[in-house]
């Protein structure tokens, strides 16, 4: 006397519903976060998924080591401008669709870390959906944190998520930081270019679907 | 207070051997720390690792003694021999306006990443060092992060917030 019998008995063969509904429910009951764990706030990323908070009620417990396979990064920790094109990147190889939780104070602002090492905010370099507040944050809050996002997702429309070949996001740095590129033809040509139309690189170029939440 | 007997006669020896290689030593807190000049850091190394079995170059850092003092930095070779248990250290004081000095590490090759570092946050050179990048901070990075007169947030563009 399954809860699928009682259901099927009273349902039709057909369902109309929106397809966002659907897509988005699909989404959000499995997050496949790519661990970010840079600092103490990775500790208790890791106390996320143990038996006490088991994160997987939320279906959100299969941490992957590989961005391909990944579509919340979960920053957990204070970014170095040295760390920031690197965060870039494996963003950047994440697919679409894709979210960010910037876990920690560290992450977030910067935290007590005011210098000239750590990126103030970790929003300079990837967009960020939700904040977690925290030195470091509890179990529960980045439990909190994914719920929220999960809200978040059933609110948004599918057609904006379109995973789109954005080159311009390649070769998005921090200033300030060392290419990953380092040594290479690549990096020398970087450094030509910037010399030459005397710019100093962005922060970062914004990927397709965050010019067009900004609009 | 450990005794310091044996080690001041690591100092004592290179006395002996050439004057002009020790221009102080200074004995505190039971360790021995000999002053060495610049020109013959390299030439006191190799005496002390093929003469006096100091085989192991445990640390070698820099210090700021802040912008006001001169000489300004300093460079301290921390040595360490694993037949004899000895500890010693040498001090090289290099100025701010010839903040050069010359590479040990062809006698350690530890001590290639500990002079990229030194150069790295303290701007001293390390001449004839055979790859004198940055290691810690960014490779386009302005200025030397550990020296007393740089502003914590850096400077721009670094200090963007």
């Amino acid at each position: 006397m399954g809860l699928e019998n009682k259901l099927f008995e009273s349902l039709p063969e057909v369902l109309t519903v929106k397809l966002d509904a659907v897509v988005n429910w699909a989404r959000k009951s499995s997050l496949w976060p790519a661990t970010f764990g840079l600092a103490c706030c990775a500790i208790e990323m890791m106390n996320t998924v143990s038996s006490r908070n088991d994160l997987s009620r939320f279906g959100a417990e299969t941490f992957r080591a590989s961005p391909r396979q990944a579509d919340v990064m979960i920053v957990s920790g204070r970014v170095s401008r040295k760390m920031a094109p690197v965060l870039r990147r494996i963003y950047d190889q994440m697919p679409e669709p894709k979210w960010v939780i910037s876990m920690g104070a560290c992450a977030t602002s910067g935290g007590v870390f005011d210098n000239y090492a750590i990126v103030q905010g970790v929003d300079k370099v990837v967009p960020v959906d939700v904040y977690v507040p925290g030195c470091p944050p509890r179990p529960e809050m980045l439990v909190h944190a994914i719920t929220m996002l999960q809200d978040k997702i059933m609110k948004e429309s599918t057609r904006e998520r379109a995973d789109t070949f954005e080159p311009e996001s390649r070769t998005s740095t921090v200033p300030g930081t060392m290419p990953i590129t380092e040594g290479t033809a690549l990096e020398r040509e970087t450094e030509i270019e910037v010399a030459q139309n005397e710019v100093t690189r962005p922060y970062t170029v914004p990927a397709r679907h965050e010019r067009r939440r900004t609009h | 207070m450990a005794d310091t007997t044996a080690l001041l006669q690591f100092a004592d020896k290179l006395k002996a051997k050439n004057a002009a290689w020790v221009t102080d030593v200074i004995d505190a807190l039971g360790e021995v720390s000999i002053v060495v000049p610049r020109e013959a850091i390299v030439d006191v190394c190799v005496e002390l690792k093929d003469e006096h079995q100091f085989d192991l170059l445990a640390d070698l850092c820099g210090a700021d003694r802040g912008p006001e003092e001169d000489p300004r930095f300093v460079v301290n070779y921390h040595l360490f021999s694993t037949k004899h248990y000895g500890r010693l250290r040498l001090k090289v004081r290099v100025s701010e306006d010839d903040a050069k000095i010359h590479t040990v590490s062809h006698v350690w090759r530890t001590a290639d990443w500990h002079e990229r570092e030194t150069y790295d946050l303290f701007g001293v050179v390390f001449e004839n060092h055979p790859d004198l990048r940055r290691i810690l901070l960014p490779s386009d990075f302005d200025g030397h992060a550990l020296r007393k007169d740089y502003p914590l947030r850096g400077y721009e563009p670094y200090s963007m917030n």
